[in-house]
């Protein structure tokens, strides 16, 4: 590996000295320093960065990072009832092998020629979310369903040329922290409350708010706290009255079984790919889509890429290109929608190879499965003394608020006693939505059995009675 | 006995691969569907859930109910994977070709065993709202991490938050109107300042963020122009977002000026650190006296692009500053690691949970395989393979690398076939193109094309000098052939996947088709 001081890198060709020593006498030039002739002596760095040692061998870099993660406790370790926008559901092998192929996991910008393989996949990933959305237009996805939601509010902003926006307030308060940034320059947000019964969306407060001023209304569905907003032909109708476009939010994962927004009368919707084969990965599985009918007026809003099917020289070949190009910054810089750049491309390829695996049934028996389980869990949960859940009437699909007001235990209490069984209780809503009380959003996927459930609802027994 | 290396070389040198992309002809995924086939199936539920529960769907009206299954194709698992791994064949990653041609993006080796720890259930199987206790590993790599980071900026608070360089970009826009806000100068400050040689994203940024974008174009050597940001600059600048090196690969000597005029103008100064591998431990942010930057980890720091993301950019801020970076931070307090949402003037939140950790392991792993030394030795070698194309490059008849005479670059050139072009009518587009049928990718530039022409190659440390030599082999024969057989060139590629794309459709809103089933609706409404 080295030769006295120098060390010959495995990652770097012409680390070998002899190597850049002939380069160097091929350019003409003395040292490598001068190269950096342009850079003033006033900024050159005057000795080593200060870092750790390096782990040079392959062998000790794989043992001090494995020995760093070993203490992560991992959803497969413990039992897992969180959700809140990340969610555990089970990632197919052939997800994993095609986004692991080094052709696709390295690629990048490459044109439709050398790249075909990146454009049809995409395209391919596009039209199948059309089908689970019914919906004609799907974007290259952007980072993550944050993003995607901030991105329709302002496509629709700027297809009504209006600056109110309503969203409704059983939203991810996270999601409507990034809106608010993202619209802060533009748009005036306004909450619309929801029914504290149900869950769902005050109609009636939201007709109290909608006018010709408004340029959206932004709900999710099923919403934050797991109620399936059962109002949505309403809610479309009420914001086509007033010549305002409907955004919707969804779980795509649901859609096997829920009707997809836009047979409601959604205008854009949007969402996560994660539960569509990504890992939980702390976080980092997320990805945003949105999709809209094929009108002119939307296609030309979008800032993302969006990769169409076109004709080659050689009859019967397919390809791809880009759609409407020079609506990007890509293409005219500031003067594009927005910005497209670098986001999660190869989560979209997986989401399309996660689709083609489930096919029409398993998306429909998914859904099924999500519906029964989640309802056997809370009908569970609910039989606990002080324990009511859910919480809100409505229809859930996974996730459902529990509230422990009545066993006298605070949300952190319990899940510190479910912790120490190996359970991680739902997440905590004691700071986002006070009015719940001590209220906690559980997640229930086909990864659950009948058994995992069980053994939360008897480890909750013994932490709270 | 017929020596068969005789034909693969020619004076001593290797002749040109007869390279040929995979073709597999696969058809649209719907095509392959059939009725009642299985991919995968899911999880059987328990009798007993469903004798308790009864109807999942009764607590649904009626229209929530989705009535036709989605139209998604119905495939047996081998044939989903088969149609997979041909598309991935028609992909030309990292892996596989020299990749020098996609200048601006740093397209180095994704080393493999970063793969495998980013992919370890202690990393895949985790979710980001477990206790603190039990991801202590995951908060220990991105503390460290960001520990390197600031050593290697010489800025103080780093943020992993942004899914990617321009949305860091707009995360740094943020901090700017923040920061500006606070002061009260919001509403007056309304501009902001770049160049046309900083990354597209500076500028539509910006914008996005409801911004007057000013920019500046370079004097007649091609360096950024002082005397255009001096005239530039007023009450009304917020910011100034620069690429340096640009992506011409010219350092702009006069970096801590630009800031000073700026800072003097009231405005922050934001380094957009796309151009970073060439000075890794050469020279800092913190020296040129900036208050912000962003690196992309999926570029300079080795994780994979990944067909354009999953990644990261980390945006860095000086202390000043870092009560408004995205909450939350992480704090390490000597024993534990945690994560603070407690910074009031913080933007808030711009994605959800802590951005993309899978992709901080693979820059962690890789800075952490290189050191200190390592860095720069990556920089280092990185600049010699470019000065090293740059003589092989313009050794080609027909080329050469607008502006900074006879002056070196850093990491990567925006050459022009001007001349070229002008006598052949080959362009440089079409000269990529033919560069596909030998194996390899090739990028002309971002727009406008203000460089003539042009083509962008960044070498990266990655490349060995045989295959920076196969590089310039390949395209001193494209640019040969333009005069040869320029019809050779400008039906290019042959030896690809596909060949020459009718774009006509794709600009045309009754014929462009985004999906499967708006292509089959729009020929159906034709044909009638």
């Amino acid at each position: 590996m080295s030769r006295g001081m120098e060390v010959v890198h495995p990652y770097i060709p012409n680390s070998v000295p002899e190597v850049k020593e002939q380069m160097l006498r091929d350019v003409g030039a003395e040292s490598v320093d001068d190269f950096y002739e342009d850079v003033p002596e006033s900024l050159r760095l005057r000795e080593p960065m200060k870092l750790p040692r390096p782990f040079l061998s392959e062998y000790a870099l794989k043992r001090h990072v494995e020995g760093i993660l070993s203490s992560n406790r991992t959803c497969g370790e413990y039992l897992n009832f969180l959700g809140a926008g990340c969610y555990q559901h089970h990632v197919p092998a052939v997800c994993d092998e095609v986004n692991q192929r080094g052709e696709f996991l390295t690629a990048y910008a490459g044109e439709p020629y050398d790249d075909h393989g990146r454009f049809q996949t995409l395209f391919e990933y596009a039209s199948m979310m059309g089908e689970l959305l019914n919906m004609d237009v799907v974007n290259v996805p952007t980072y993550d369903g944050y993003q995607a939601a901030a991105t329709s509010i302002r496509m629709a902003a700027r297809i009504t040329q209006r600056r109110q926006v309503l969203v409704a307030e059983n939203i991810n308060p996270d999601k409507l922290s990034k809106i608010r940034d993202y619209c802060k320059p533009e748009l005036e947000i306004e909450l619309v409350g929801y029914d504290q019964k149900t869950g769902a969306l005050d109609l009636a407060a939201l007709e109290g708010s909608i006018s010709e001023r408004t340029a959206a209304i932004f709900l999710e569905n099923p919403c934050y706290l797991g109620v399936v907003e059962t109002h949505g032909d309403e809610i479309s109708r009420l914001a086509h009255e007033h010549a305002a476009i409907c955004i919707v939010s969804v779980d795509p994962i649901s859609l096997g079984v829920l009707t997809p927004p836009a047979d409601y009368g959604a205008d854009i919707v949007c969402g996560d790919l994660q539960p569509l084969g990504m890992h939980m990965q702390f976080g980092g599985g997320q990805a945003g889509f949105i999709a809209t009918r094929d009108e002119e007026r939307y296609v030309m809003e979008y800032p993302s890429r969006l990769f169409g099917i076109a004709p080659t020289r050689v009859k019967g070949e397919y390809g791809f290109g880009d759609v409407a190009y020079e609506r990007t910054s890509f293409a005219v810089r500031e003067a594009g929608k927005e910005w497209v750049g670098t986001a999660a491309a190869l989560w979209g390829i997986t989401a399309g190879v996660y689709l083609a695996l489930m096919g029409p049934q398993g998306m429909a028996e998914i859904g099924e499965g999500i519906l029964l389980r989640s309802r056997y869990a809370m009908m569970e949960m609910g039989k606990l003394r002080g324990v009511e859940g859910p919480v809100f009437e409505g229809p859930h699909f996974k996730e459902f608020v529990v509230n422990f007001d009545g066993t006298g235990k605070s949300v952190p209490e319990i899940n510190e006693g479910l912790l120490s069984r190996g359970i991680f209780g739902g997440k905590d809503l004691t700071v986002e939505f006070p009015q719940l009380g001590s209220s906690a959003l559980y997640c229930v996927t086909e990864v659950h059995t009948m058994e995992d459930i069980d053994t939360l609802v008897s480890a909750l027994r013994e932490v709270v009675e | 006995m017929e020596d068969i290396r005789s034909h693969r070389y020619e004076n001593g040198k290797p002749r040109l691969r007869r390279f040929h992309q995979a073709r597999w002809d696969e058809p649209i995924i719907f095509e392959l569907s059939r009725g009642g086939q299985r991919g995968i199936l899911v999880p059987e539920v328990e009798e007993e859930i469903r004798l308790q529960v009864g109807d999942p769907m009764a607590g649904l009206p009626p229209f929530m109910r989705r009535g036709e299954l989605p139209g998604l194709p119905e495939l047996s698992q081998p044939q989903v994977l088969r149609h997979y791994v041909r598309l991935s064949q028609e992909n030309l990653g990292t892996d596989l070709n020299i990749d020098v041609g996609q200048g601006t993006c740093t397209m180095k080796y994704s080393p493999k065993i970063n793969e495998q720890l980013a992919g370890m259930p202690k990393v895949a199987d985790v979710h980001p709202l477990q206790d603190e206790d039990t991801v202590q590993g995951i908060l220990e790599v991105m503390y460290r991490f960001e520990e390197m980071l600031k050593e290697i900026s010489g800025l103080d608070r780093f943020s992993l938050q942004p899914r990617a360089g321009s949305a860091a970009i707009y995360t740094n826009v943020s901090i700017i109107r923040a920061y500006h806000e606070t002061r009260g100068e919001a509403d007056q400050r309304d501009e902001i300042i770049t160049t046309i040689f900083s990354h597209p994203s500076n500028g539509a940024c910006a914008k996005t963020a409801g911004y007057k974008v000013v920019t500046l174009y370079p004097d007649e050597d091609g360096y950024p122009d002082l005397d255009a940001l001096k005239a530039a600059v007023s009450e009304r600048t917020a910011g100034l977002l620069i690429t340096n090196p640009e992506d011409t690969g010219i350092f702009n000597p006069k970096i801590e000026k630009f800031v000073e005029v700026v800072h003097d103008a009231g405005g922050l100064c934001c380094y957009d650190q796309a151009n970073a591998n060439g000075i890794l431990g050469i020279t800092r942010a913190r020296e040129a006296d900036f208050d912000l930057c962003h690196f992309n980890l999926h570029k300079t720091f080795s994780a994979p692009h990944g067909c354009g993301g999953p990644a990261v950019g980390a945006t860095g801020v000086r202390e000043s500053l870092a009560k408004f970076l995205p909450v939350p931070v992480i704090e390490f307090d000597g024993s534990k690691y945690r994560l603070n949402y407690d910074l009031p003037y913080s933007i808030g939140k711009i994605g959800p949970f802590y951005g993309v950790a899978s992709v901080v392991v693979k820059a962690y792993a890789w800075a952490m395989s290189l050191g200190a030394e390592g860095l720069r030795e990556v920089a280092r070698t990185a600049v010699l393979n470019n000065n090293y194309l740059l003589k092989k490059v313009l050794e080609i008849p027909g080329a050469s690398a607008p502006y900074a005479k006879g002056k070196r670059r850093i990491e990567q050139v925006r050459y022009s076939w001007e001349d070229l072009s002008a006598e052949t009518g080959v362009h440089s587009e079409e000269l990529g193109l033919r560069a596909v049928d030998f194996g390899v990718h090739y990028w002309t530039s971002h727009h406008p094309f203000v460089v003539p022409e042009p083509c962008t190659l960044e070498p990266t440390e990655s490349y060995s000098k045989d295959e920076l030599d196969e590089y310039a082999a390949i395209l001193a024969h494209v640019a040969e052939e333009a005069r040869t057989d320029p019809e050779m060139v400008k039906t290019a590629p042959h030896n690809s996947t596909i060949h020459t794309i009718d774009h006509t459709p794709l600009d045309d809103p009754a014929q462009w088709a985004v999906t499967w089933r708006a292509y089959k609706r729009k020929v159906e409404e034709e044909s009638k």
